[in-house]
């Protein structure tokens, strides 16, 4: 179980629901992962469209979590109003908190993404910062009140995998008690695996599941290896030699003969 | 009765409106998910009707959306 400002999950993949080739896909691709929670995003609605009405009776029909995000907000005020539109909207306290630096790499701006998360606990808000791996912004997340933290592994979209292991690893062994999501640039299931090795707490994904030729396979991929990854953490891994090893036993050996080589 | 020059989603457009209620009742919004900011401030739904709108401002209406 994993457990995020105090309630427990089993599933420790966070699925987003953007980029499926249409709502039916995602729907099975949600089914095939097990996600308890799914990610989900506000914009402005069409008054001849309305098509944010629909996609909002699909997500009601999950039975899921949903975690709003802030995505595409380039400064504290942007990111502070629509947190507080989206709660409204999705009636949670949650947010995916997202301030973004640069419209290449798709950054965190760690300096905004600290004031506003600050700012949102203040108002009651449960925040899931959409962080680096920066031991320093992590300790000032958590100052600001924040009891999750979101590393990105790579650029969001990028499937790059975990650009810097040390990192995570270093984020990991700190923080040892504050739940730790991966949190953008996951391209593969044994990517997802690696960061479940580490001791993450759970991933975030939704592109590698949306862009799979067959996404609701992909999802259900992910979530084997999610869970083999965690299992594999628990069953704590060998250390790590840079020599051989014999694993077959050596006394015995047949024509062995003291003094060779 | 005189229009005001408003911004609703990025696009200038003029209404009748005199207030935020008024407006999102005028574009079919009533009983749907939505959620509403006047310049940049939320509104909460309880504060639509009494939220009174003026000329040049920026109004927005979000609904669900898709996300990561």
């Amino acid at each position: 179980m994993v457990e995020f400002y105090g309630e427990s999950f089993t599933s420790r993949l966070i699925l987003g629901s953007a980029l499926y080739p249409s709502p039916e896909i995602f729907r099975q691709a949600a089914e095939a992962s097990g996600a308890e929670i799914v990610t989900v995003s506000l914009r402005r609605e069409g008054a001849r469209e309305k098509t944010g009405q629909d996609f909002w009776r699909l997500v009601q029909s999950l039975d899921v979590r949903v975690l709003p995000n802030t995505a595409g907000c380039r400064t504290v005020k942007e990111a502070v109003t629509t947190a507080m539109m989206a709660r409204e909207l999705f009636d949670t306290p949650w947010v995916k908190l997202e301030v973004i630096a640069n419209d290449d790499t798709l950054q965190p701006d760690l300096f905004g993404l600290v004031e506003a998360a600050a700012t949102l606990t203040g108002e009651g808000f449960k925040v899931f910062p959409y962080t680096t791996e920066d031991l320093s912004a992590a300790e000032k997340l958590l100052a600001a009140g924040c009891e999750v933290l979101m590393p990105w592994a790579s650029p969001i979209g990028s499937g790059q995998g975990l650009n810097n292991p040390t990192g995570l690893e270093s984020l990991r062994a700190y923080f040892p008690k504050v739940p730790l999501v991966i949190d953008a640039g996951i391209g593969a299931p044994s990517h997802a695996a690696a960061a479940m090795e580490m001791g993450y707490d759970a991933v975030l994904l939704n592109t590698a599941v949306a862009k799979a030729e067959d996404p609701p396979k992909m999802a259900s991929a992910f979530a084997q290896a999610i869970r083999a990854g965690r299992e594999g953490f628990e069953a704590g891994l060998m250390p790590r030699r840079n020599m051989a090893t014999p694993s077959t036993p050596v006394a015995g050996t047949p024509f062995f003969e003291f003094g060779d080589a | 009765m005189s229009l005001l020059k408003i911004t609703l989603n990025g696009e200038t457009r003029e209404t009748d409106a005199e207030t935020l209620g008024e407006l999102c009742a005028s574009l079919g919004f009533s009983d749907m998910k939505i959620a509403t900011a006047l310049n940049g401030e939320f509104v909460p739904v309880g504060r639509r009707a009494e939220t009174r709108l003026g000329q040049d401002d920026r109004i927005e209406i979000v609904a669900p959306r898709q996300g990561g």
